[in-house]
C-alpha cells in the first residue's frame, strides 16, 4: 500500500510548517484514508558528508586492496592531533570506486545502520578504522553495494553539489531520518494510489489549499494533431482491436502515446526523486524508468516506456490467441488466454504480431527501455478495470500498474501524465518531447446521477442544507447543476468511478460534514413473529451447560483434518474422502478436508493438553461437520443485486454440502480426582454413556442405545463397548463407546478412553415442543421390591427392563439395575440381572395381592426373553 | 438367699444402696447395663423384695409397699442421672474422635468449564434478544453467491479477491468470470447470513447472526485463521446511520461497561453504503483509555437489498460485524490468541462457566 512521505504530499497541497506523521495519520484517517504503520527511520547517526583529503591503495595478502583514507568529516566529528588540531579521520575503505577528492557518506562511530548494525573504531588491515564509508545497500537506501555512494554520481546539481560540506547532516540529506506513512487504500479509491489523490484527501480532511497538478498539465499537453482533410500526422499509428471484450467492454479505451527524441540514456535520476522514489518502496533503476515510476506515483497514471527503434508501428491492442505466451520483464513465462489484453507492435507488416506486453499488468522482455536507448515512445492508456484484474489474477502477476487500472483510473489523466513525464525527461536527460501525440480515445463521459438531497437525511440520518451538499459535492469535483426541485443533476468527477449511485453521494457527505455529527438513536423494534431466543436456541445452550456441570470442559479445534487423523482413527481415508469437503488452497497441505465427526479434530485438542503434562482430560465440543455429497448438483453462478428466482434459490442450497451441528465429548484418565481421599477408577464407556444420558434426560429426549454385534462396529471403536444412540422411534443421532484399543494406543490416550458424539441438527428438531405435561403425584405409599433375573448373555439390560415397564404397567413408580453379574453361581452363557423396582398406585394404597399379580405379571413377561426369577 | 422369698427391708435398702454407690462410680453404658441387671433384674433383691412382699402380713405390706416404690425410684433417679451422663461422655468423646481438619480440599468430581468464547456469544444474543431482535444463522461452507455476490462483490470486485478466502475444491461449477471451481467457499464473513435471513424471513428484519468465519491466515499472537464474528442487520422503513451508532454504543456498554462507547470512521464495504470502520472506546485498555478497531458497519447498500428483492427506494438498513475474539482478547486481558484456540482446559478453566 502507498507511502506517504510529506515532503512529496507539499507539491500538491498546503502543509502546515512542523506537520507530524502521527498527525498526518489523523488527518486522512478522518477521511477514510486508514493508517497501515508509520515506518520509522532504520538509522541513527551521526552520519555525515565527507571530503576524501587522500586515499592510499594498499593491495592486501588475499589478493584484495584496500583503500586507507584519511576523510575531512567536518569540524565537529574530525580527529584531533597531538597539538589539538582538527585532523580527517583516518577510515579503511575496500570499495574499488574510493577515490581522494569525491564527497562520499560516513558512518561514524555511535550510527547504527539497518539491521542494528553498529559503527565502532575497529582494528583492521593495520590501521584502526574510525568510521565507515557507506555504500547504498548499507544504509537501506538501495540495492548497490558495486561500492561506496559518491554523492558526484547522486543526481545533485552543479550547485548543489558545490555546497556540499563535510560534516553536513548526510540522513537530512538523503532523508534518511525521517519516517513515513503507510495507509491503506479501500477497493473503491483508486485515486488515492497517488499524490494527487491523497493530497486531495488532504486537503477534504483540513480544508488545507489544494492544486489539481493535472489541470495544468493537460492544459500544457499537446493533442492529437487534426489534419485538414481528417488525415493526422501522429507519433504512432495505434489500432484497438478487441475481438473478446469482457461483459461487452471493449479493453482499452483510451491510449494516448507520445515520442521523446535524442534522451541522454547515461543521465543519472536527480537525486530528490531518487529519494523519493526509495521512500516510496522503490528502486531507483535509471532515469527513463525512474520518471515512469515517479509519474505514476504521483499522479496515479501507469506508464510504459518502449525503446521507439525496436518497435514497429501500428501498435494493436488486441486480446490474445490461444496458444500465444509471453515472457514478462519478471522472466517468467505466460501462457495467454483468449481473455488476456496485450499490447502488440507490427514489425515487417505483420499487424499485431509481436507482443510487447501484456496491458496494464506488466512489459515483456522484448521493447523494454535499455541503457542505449535514446529514443522513446511513452504509453499511457487506460485500460477496462474487470479485463486487467482477470490478467493478473490468471498470471498471478499482480503489479504497480494492475493495482491502479483494476481500481480504476482517471480516464482523463493520460496526456496530463505524459506531459509530466516529458517534463522530466526533457529536463533530466535531455530529451525532447514531440508535439505530435497519438490519442485514442473513447471514454465516455461518467453518467450524471439524479440525487434527492433528502437521501442524506433518509439514510445517513443527517441535517444538512442543500447548499453544504452542494459544496461537498462539488470540492470532491462533482458538477452540480439543477436543485430547484430538491434533486440535484451530479456529474461525478473522472477520478471517480466508484461514484455511480446516490448513496456513494451520501457517504461523500456524510465523511465530508464528519461520522461524528450523525446523531445517535436506538432504534424501536416492531415486536413480529417468535421474540427470544428459539427452544432449539436455548437447548443447545443447555447441553453445553450440562456437559461442563458434568464435569467436562469445553473447547473449540479447527475444522481441518487429513491422512494423520484418519490413520488414528482406523478410518479408511480412501473412503470417507470421496465424501469430505475438500480446501482447494488449505493452510496446512497435510490437512485440507474438512471434518465428518468432531472427534479427530477434538482428538488432537486432547493430545495437546496430554503433551502439556495434563491428566484427567475430558473435553467436549459443539461444532459443524461437513458431509459432501459427489453427486451434488453444480452450484450456478447469479448476478448479485438481483433476487435470484426460486429455482435458482434452490439450486444454490442444493449444491452446498449438508453441515450438521454436533456435540461430541472425549473422556481420559480418572472419572474423579484423585489425592488424599484415595484412588479413583478410571474413565470408560460408562462414563461416556452416563454423559449422554445427562444430556438425554436434560432434553428430555428418551435416547436409548443399540448395541450392535461386534462384527458391525466401526473400527475406531472398541467392538464390544459400542453403542449407537437413537431416539425412541429408532432414529440414529450418535454414537457413544470406548475407543478402540488401538486408536487410544495411537492417539496416545489412557486404556479405555471413551467418546460420544451427538448429531444435534438431527436430536434437537426431533424433540417435543409442547410444554410438559405433568402427571398427578401420589400420596399412596409405595410397594419395593428387589427383582433378580438370570438371563442368557445376549439379552441386554435395556430388553430386561422395557420388558419389566411393560409388565408392571401404570404402577410401576421407578426401576433401577442394582446388580450385574456372572459366573458359577449363574452358569455359562448367562448372566445375573437384579432390579429394584418401585410400584405405587395413583388412586389407593396397594395390597399385597395388587403386588403380588403385578410380580407375576412381569416374571411371566420376562420368561418371554428367557429370564427367570431368582430365589 | 433362701428361695422362698422373706421380706428383709434392712437387707433389700442396703443391696440397693450398694447399687446406686456402685453406679455412681460406673462410666460406661456396659457396666451400667450390667449393674441394672444385678439390681433391678429378675434376680435382684429388689426385684425378689416386691415379689416377697405378697406373703406379708396384711398390717405391714402398705409400708414394705411404700419402701419399695422408694427403693426402685431411688435407684430409677440414679440409673437415669448416670445413664445421661456417660451417654453424653460417650457421645462427647466420639465427636471429638471424628474431629477432622475440614481445610483439606476436597473436590472429588471435576468441575468442568464453558469455553468463554461460545458463552461470549451467548452475551451478545442476549443483548440483541433483550433488544427484541432474533438469532439467525447461516452455513459455514457457503456459495460465492450468498458471501460475496449477493452482497455486491462482483466475480471481479478487486476487495473479493482481498479476502483471503479458503475455496472449496470441486470442478463442477464455472463462476461468473469463466474460473472453474465449486462456487463454494469457507465462508469469509458472518455478513453471508444477511441475504438469507432477508429472504427467509423478510422485512422488517432485525437479526443478528453469531457465528465461525475463516479466512487464509496463519495462527500467529493477533490472527487465527478461523474465528468468530457477529453480524447484525436491521432493514425497516426509516432506519438511518443514526440508528447504527445507537445500537452500537449500547452493545460496547454490555460488553465492556458503562463508559464504553464508539467511533465511526470512513471506510469501504462493498456491502455497505455508507461505509465505516467501528472503533471502540475501552476504558481499561493497557497502558490507558483508548480508541481500538473492533468491526466494520454501515448502511445495507442498495444492491444487497435487491438481491433479496427488497426495494431500496422504501426501506433502508444497516448492518455491522464485530469481531469476537478481538472483544475476549480486550475483556478479559488475554495477550495470545493461541490461548484462545488450542483447548488448553486451563485456559477454559480460568472462566468456569464462561464469565
Amino acid at each position: 500500500m502507498p507511502m506517504i512521505d510529506i515532503d512529496w504530499l507539499k507539491d500538491h497541497v498546503e502543509v502546515p510548517e512542523g506537520l507530524t506523521y502521527e498527525q498526518l495519520a489523523k488527518d486522512l484517517v478522518r477521511v477514510g484514508l486508514e493508517e497501515e504503520e508509520i515506518h520509522q527511520s532504520q538509522v541513527t547517526g551521526p552520519i555525515v558528508v565527507g571530503y576524501v583529503v587522500d586515499a592510499t591503495p594498499e593491495p592486501q595478502k588475499n589478493g584484495k586492496t584496500i583503500n586507507w583514507c584519511h576523510v575531512d568529516v567536518g569540524d565537529e566529528y574530525n580527529d584531533v592531533d597531538e597539538n589539538g588540531n582538527k585532523v580527517p579521520r583516518g577510515i579503511v575503505c575496500g570499495a574499488p570506486n574510493m577515490a581522494a577528492g569525491e564527497k562520499v557518506v560516513v558512518t561514524l562511530p555511535g550510527a547504527v545502520l539497518p539491521g542494528d548494525f553498529r559503527i565502532e573504531p575497529r582494528k583492521t588491515y593495520g590501521h584502526i578504522s574510525d568510521g565507515m564509508c557507506a555504500s547504498e545497500r548499507e544504509l537501506g537506501l538501495g540495492d548497490s553495494h558495486n561500492g561506496i555512494i559518491l554523492l558526484r554520481e547522486y543526481g545533485f546539481s552543479k550547485e548543489e553539489y558545490e555546497a556540499l560540506k563535510p560534516g553536513d547532516d548526510a540522513m537530512e540529506l538523503l532523508h534518511m531520518n525521517n519516517p513515513v506513512l503507510e495507509i491503506n487504500i479501500t477497493p473503491d479509491r483508486g485515486y488515492a494510489f497517488s499524490y494527487r489523490g491523497v493530497a486531495r484527501e488532504y486537503h477534504h480532511s483540513t480544508g488545507a489549499k489544494y492544486i489539481d497538478p493535472v489541470i495544468g498539465l493537460n492544459e500544457k499537453a499537446p493533442a492529437e494533431p487534426k489534419g485538414i482533410d481528417g488525415q493526422t500526422e501522429h507519433d504512432m499509428d495505434v489500432l484497438i482491436e478487441d475481438n473478446n471484450p469482457i461483459h461487452g467492454v471493449v479493453g482499452c479505451d483510451r491510449y494516448y502515446g507520445r515520442i521523446v527524441r535524442g534522451f541522454n540514456p547515461a543521465a543519472p535520476t536527480p537525486n530528490w526523486m531518487r529519494r523519493r522514489l526509495i521512500r516510496a518502496g522503490m528502486r531507483s533503476i535509471s532515469l527513463a524508468v525512474d520518471v515512469t515510476n515517479y509519474v505514476m506515483l504521483d499522479l496515479g497514471q501507469p506508464l510504459h516506456a518502449y525503446d521507439l527503434n525496436k518497435i514497429e508501428g501500428p501498435v494493436v491492442v488486441r486480446r490474445a490467441n490461444e496458444g500465444e505466451e509471453l515472457t514478462t520483464l519478471d522472466e517468467k513465462n505466460h501462457k495467454l488466454s483468449p481473455e488476456d489484453l496485450l499490447i502488440t507492435d507490427s514489425p515487417n507488416g505483420e499487424h499485431g504480431s509481436r507482443i510487447l506486453g501484456l496491458a496494464g499488468v506488466m512489459g515483456g522482455l522484448y521493447g523494454e527501455v535499455t541503457s542505449e536507448t535514446t529514443d522513446l515512445f511513452i504509453e499511457a492508456a487506460h485500460f477496462d478495470q474487470v479485463s486487467i484484474a482477470r490478467s493478473a489474477r490468471r498470471h498471478k502477476t499482480p503489479s504497480e500498474a494492475s493495482r491502479r487500472f483494476e481500481r480504476g483510473v482517471d480516464t482523463q489523466l493520460q496526456p496530463a501524465a505524459v506531459e509530466k513525464a516529458v517534463e522530466l525527461l526533457t529536463r533530466y536527460g535531455a530529451g525532447e518531447g514531440s508535439r505530435t501525440p497519438v490519442d485514442v480515445n473513447n471514454t465516455k463521459r461518467p453518467a450524471d446521477i439524479r440525487f434527492k438531497v433528502s437521501e442524506v437525511a433518509r439514510v445517513a440520518g443527517l441535517d444538512t442544507d442543500t447548499n453544504t451538499i452542494s459544496d461537498i459535492l462539488t470540492d470532491i469535483g462533482c458538477n452540480v447543476g439543477g436543485g430547484g426541485n430538491g434533486e440535484f443533476s451530479v456529474a461525478p468527477p473522472t477520478w471517480r468511478p466508484d461514484l455511480t449511485e446516490p448513496c456513494d453521494l451520501v457517504e461523500e457527505v456524510a465523511r465530508l460534514v464528519g461520522y461524528d455529527e450523525i446523531p445517535v438513536t436506538v432504534p424501536a423494534v416492531p415486536v413480529t413473529g417468535v421474540t427470544g431466543l428459539t427452544l432449539e436456541q436455548q437447548r443447545q445452550r443447555w447441553i453445553a451447560n450440562t456437559l461442563a456441570q458434568y464435569g467436562l470442559v469445553e473447547t473449540l479445534s479447527y475444522p481441518f483434518v487429513g491422512d494423520a487423523d484418519y490413520k488414528a482413527f482406523a478410518i479408511d481415508a480412501e473412503a470417507i474422502k470421496p465424501v469430505s469437503v475438500e480446501i482447494a488452497n488449505p493452510l496446512a497441505g497435510d490437512r485440507p478436508f474438512l471434518r465428518r465427526s468432531l472427534l479427530p479434530t477434538l482428538a488432537r485438542t486432547v493430545q495437546r493438553n496430554i503433551r502439556r503434562g495434563l491428566m484427567d482430560v475430558s473435553l467436549y465440543e459443539i461444532g459443524h461437520v461437513f458431509l459432501w455429497d459427489p453427486e451434488a448438483p453444480a452450484i450456478p453462478a447469479l448476478p448479485g443485486g438481483v433476487k435470484p428466482t426460486d429455482e435458482q434459490l434452490a439450486a444454490l442450497d442444493a449444491g452446498l454440502p449438508e453441515q450438521p451441528q454436533h456435540v461430541a465429548a472425549i473422556l481420559t484418565g480418572k472419572a474423579e480426582n484423585s489425592g488424599w481421599l484415595g484412588e479413583t477408577r478410571d474413565v470408560d464407556w460408562s462414563d461416556a454413556v452416563e454423559a449422554v444420558m445427562r444430556v438425554s434426560d436434560r432434553l428430555g429426549a428418551k435416547l436409548q442405545l443399540k448395541q450392535p454385534a461386534a462384527e458391525d462396529v466401526p473400527a475406531t471403536w472398541h467392538p464390544g463397548r459400542f453403542a449407537e444412540v437413537v431416539l425412541p422411534d429408532g432414529t440414529k443421532v450418535g454414537t457413544v463407546g470406548e475407543f478402540h484399543p488401538h486408536v487410544n494406543e495411537a492417539l496416545g490416550f489412557p486404556e479405555h478412553s471413551a467418546a460420544f458424539e451427538l448429531n444435534l441438527s438431527a436430536l434437537l428438531p426431533a424433540l417435543n415442543d409442547k410444554p410438559v405435561q405433568a402427571r398427578p403425584i401420589s400420596t399412596f405409599p409405595p410397594v419395593r421390591q428387589d427383582l433378580a433375573f438370570t438371563v442368557p448373555a445376549e439379552v441386554t439390560a435395556q430388553q430386561l427392563s422395557d420388558a419389566i415397564r411393560a409388565a408392571a404397567g401404570d404402577s410401576l413408580e421407578s426401576i433401577e439395575l442394582f446388580d450385574v453379574f456372572t459366573g458359577d453361581q449363574v452358569g455359562e452363557g448367562a448372566k445375573s440381572l437384579a432390579f429394584a423396582v418401585t410400584f405405587r398406585s395413583p388412586d389407593k394404597t396397594l395390597e399385597s395381592s395388587d403386588s403380588e399379580a403385578i410380580r407375576k405379571a412381569i416374571v411371566e413377561k420376562a420368561a418371554e426373553l428367557g429370564a427367570q426369577l431368582r430365589a | 438367699m433362701a428361695d422362698i422369698a422373706t421380706f428383709d427391708a434392712q437387707a433389700v435398702t442396703a443391696d440397693v444402696a450398694e447399687g446406686i454407690e456402685k453406679i455412681q462410680n460406673a462410666s460406661t453404658l456396659e457396666e451400667l447395663k450390667a449393674l441394672k441387671s444385678r439390681y433391678a433384674g429378675a434376680d435382684s433383691a429388689m426385684t425378689k423384695a416386691s415379689k416377697a412382699i405378697g406373703g406379708l402380713p396384711k398390717d405391714q405390706k402398705k409400708d414394705a409397699g411404700k419402701l419399695m416404690g422408694k427403693l426402685r425410684a431411688d435407684f430409677g433417679r440414679a440409673f437415669g442421672a448416670k445413664e445421661a451422663e456417660v451417654k453424653q461422655a460417650a457421645e462427647k468423646a466420639r465427636l471429638v474422635a471424628e474431629t477432622v481438619d475440614m481445610t483439606q480440599p476436597v473436590r472429588r468430581h471435576p468441575l468442568g468449564a464453558r469455553h468463554p468464547l461460545p458463552k461470549l456469544l451467548e452475551d451478545v444474543e442476549d443483548f440483541f434478544v433483550s433488544m427484541g431482535w432474533q438469532i439467525a444463522d447461516g452455513p459455514e461452507v457457503e456459495t460465492e453467491w450468498y458471501d460475496f455476490d449477493a452482497l455486491n462483490f462482483g466475480p471481479d470486485h478487486p476487495a473479493r479477491q482481498m479476502q483471503d478466502t479458503f475455496y472449496v475444491k470441486g470442478n463442477q461449477a464455472k463462476d461468473a468470470a469463466g474460473f472453474v471451481g465449486s462456487n463454494m467457499v469457507m465462508r469469509t464473513q458472518t455478513s453471508s447470513d444477511q441475504v438469507r435471513a432477508l429472504l427467509t424471513r423478510g422485512v422488517p428484519l432485525y437479526i443478528a447472526s453469531p457465528g465461525r468465519v475463516f479466512r487464509t491466515d496463519e495462527l500467529d499472537a493477533t490472527h487465527t485463521p478461523v474465528f468468530h464474528q457477529c453480524e447484525a442487520l436491521a432493514v425497516d422503513k426509516h432506519l438511518t446511520m443514526a440508528n447504527l451508532k445507537g445500537v452500537l454504543d449500547k452493545l460496547a456498554v454490555a460488553m465492556f461497561g458503562p463508559e464504553a462507547k464508539t467511533r465511526l470512521r470512513p471506510s469501504y464495504f462493498p456491502f455497505t453504503e455508507p461505509s465505516a470502520e467501528l472503533d471502540l472506546w475501552f476504558p481499561d485498555k493497557k497502558g490507558g483509555a483508548g480508541w481500538l478497531e473492533w468491526g466494520g458497519c454501515g448502511m445495507v447498500n442498495p444492491n444487497v437489498l435487491k438481491s433479496a428483492g427488497i426495494d431500496p427506494d422504501v426501506y433502508t438498513g444497516f448492518a455491522f460485524g464485530v469481531g469476537m475474539e478481538r472483544t475476549l482478547l480486550l475483556r478479559h486481558d488475554i495477550n495470545d490468541m493461541h490461548d484462545l484456540v488450542e483447548g488448553d482446559v486451563r485456559f477454559s478453566e480460568q472462566f468456569v462457566m464462561g464469565e
